[in-house]
């Protein structure tokens, strides 16, 4: 599915992973959180190989179906840190942290069935923070979400990027959002045997706007590119 | 304002319409009134076109009942098969649950006893009484042998598609988050089985009902199998019709508390709870 793919995120970074749907930016995904093994080629976190799942690179899944819906919200939060074998009283108090910092204060008592999509996707990105893994990997997490409470999610992800320091991977096909949010944006091509067409540093300072005739000329760009590849894609098919 | 109250508006008419339903029948009503139609429907043909010894009437059928409960020999009989099932629906349940719960998280363990799985899931239990009569003879371990091998296919089933169907995202999520395949199996995919394995003991509580009463008429001399089967010897319709009400009177009631139970103690386990 990917050929020749060559991609290196610095420390600290939110990068984007721009690409039409269906070019293997899941797979991309997958592959860095150790779901899947590479036919060949290497991935590396800190010059370490990487070869299973692990806890420095925790992931906010696409959908809420990796929520555990017979833990409450504070349960779920928290659930890393049982894993560890963190003290009840102990992993609570951290968790109601992260609670806090994803907007969910008070809320921690709720089921998942209780709680509204964007709730949900905040429980995902709160209990991914909470084992504090320096490197967070996002698989589209806002794209099922209305496009108010996606924008509110944007930003607040921003937010807790720029609080918490962490290596950001983000997943997305839209293009505005990765504007919103990147350092920098690889596009990938269209597959078959997909690869990274570009990557495009985003210099724009924050927090941004979708109004900024800047942004506008970069969501341009993006797009002409991005239809390109899915025009090729088209062609090939 | 107005949409405040639109809203309350709407609400109460929802509420009216759960409660009575279309026809203004309160809705607890309506069973009662299709179990009494069904009744009087029954004494109506029953007496019309059928001998009492063919087709006996609900009055005739209500009469051997008090006759029965008076006796003793219903509540005897009732309580000797309701053993019977208790004790095969719990062992099989054990087995079933354990083993698909082991087949579910193992992949070897799946590989190696599917074969038996496919094979045995299409020999239905009564056609294993004749050797299970040479075996445990025509005592109560024939009967046990049997209601477990029922419950525990059944059970074991459901508990196998349970494991197999828990969103892969729930499993990558507990693996990133640094989970042990121990604590993947006892904090994932155990409870996200629960309801599932719960699906198939209830499924598996009414199989049990029907392989007692088929094993009872074949080989025993207690429980309401065996009163069914005797009662038609002697041309005891009206028994033989008190035998099936029990039967289904006593499922339906299991069942029941089965669900109340299942609802109490693990309502969080259900998916959209």
């Amino acid at each position: 599915m990917l050929k020749g793919l060559s991609l290196e995120i610095e420390r600290g970074e939110l990068f984007c992973l721009l690409g039409p749907s269906g070019c293997g930016k899941t797979t991309v995904l997958n592959l860095l959180a150790g779901f899947e093994q590479p036919a060949g080629g290497a991935i590396q976190v800190d010059g370490r190989p990487v070869t299973a799942p692990g806890v420095e690179r925790t992931v906010v899944f696409q959908g809420d179906d990796s929520l555990y819906t017979w833990l409450t919200a504070v349960e779920n939060v928290e659930f890393g840190l049982r894993l560890a074998g963190v003290a009840p009283e102990r992993r609570r108090a951290t968790a109601e942290r992260y609670l806090d910092l994803v907007g969910l204060r008070g809320q921690g008592h709720k089921y998942p069935s209780q709680l509204s999509g964007g709730m949900k996707q905040r429980i995902q990105i709160a209990r991914a923070l909470v084992c504090e893994s320096p490197i967070l990997l996002m698989d589209e997490p806002f794209a099922a979400l209305d496009a108010q409470t996606r924008s509110t999610l944007q930003d607040e992800l921003i937010g807790i990027w720029q609080q918490t320091g962490r290596t950001v991977l983000f997943i997305t096909h839209d293009i505005g959002e990765s504007i919103l949010l990147a350092n920098r944006v690889g596009l990938m091509t269209a597959g078959p045997e997909a690869r990274m067409k570009t990557i495009v540093p985003v210099d724009l300072a924050r927090p941004r706007r979708r109004s900024d005739p800047a942004v506008g000329a970069l969501y341009e760009r993006l797009a002409d590119m991005v239809s390109e590849e899915v025009r090729r894609a088209g062609a090939l098919r | 304002m107005s949409v405040a109250s639109a809203g309350k508006v709407a609400e109460a008419s929802a509420k009216t319409t759960a409660a009575r339903g279309r026809l203004g029948i309160p809705a607890v009503l309506v069973p009662v009134l299709s179990v009494c139609a069904l009744v009087l429907l029954w004494q109506v043909v029953s007496a019309t076109f059928f001998p009492p010894v063919l087709f006996p009437t609900p009055v005739m059928v209500g009469k051997a009942l008090v006759g029965e409960v008076a006796s003793g020999r219903l509540l005897k009989d009732s309580v000797v098969s309701l053993r019977r099932i208790f004790a095969g629906f719990v062992l099989g349940c054990t087995i079933g649950a354990g083993l698909g719960l082991l087949m579910g998280a193992v992949r070897l363990a799946r590989r190696g006893l599917d074969p038996f799985i496919q094979f045995g899931r299409f020999v239905p239990s009564i056609s294993l009484l004749s050797p299970a009569l040479i075996w445990f003879g025509i005592g109560e371990g024939s009967k046990l042998f049997l209601i477990t091998y029922t419950t525990t296919f059944i059970v074991l089933l459901n508990t196998l598609a349970a494991v197999l169907s828990v969103p892969r995202n729930k499993i990558r999520a507990a693996q990133s988050l640094g989970a042990t395949r121990w604590q993947l199996f006892r904090l994932v995919m155990l409870p996200a089985s629960l309801h599932g394995i719960f699906t198939g003991m209830r499924v598996g509580m009414g199989l049990s009902f029907t392989t007692v009463v088929a094993a009872e008429m074949i080989a025993a001399d207690t429980g309401l199998g065996y009163l069914i089967i005797n009662s038609r010897l002697w041309f005891q319709t009206d028994v033989v019709f008190v035998g099936i009400i029990t039967l289904g009177t006593l499922g339906y009631l299991t069942d029941r508390i089965f669900q109340a139970l299942i609802h109490r103690l693990a309502g969080r386990y259900a998916p959209t709870h």
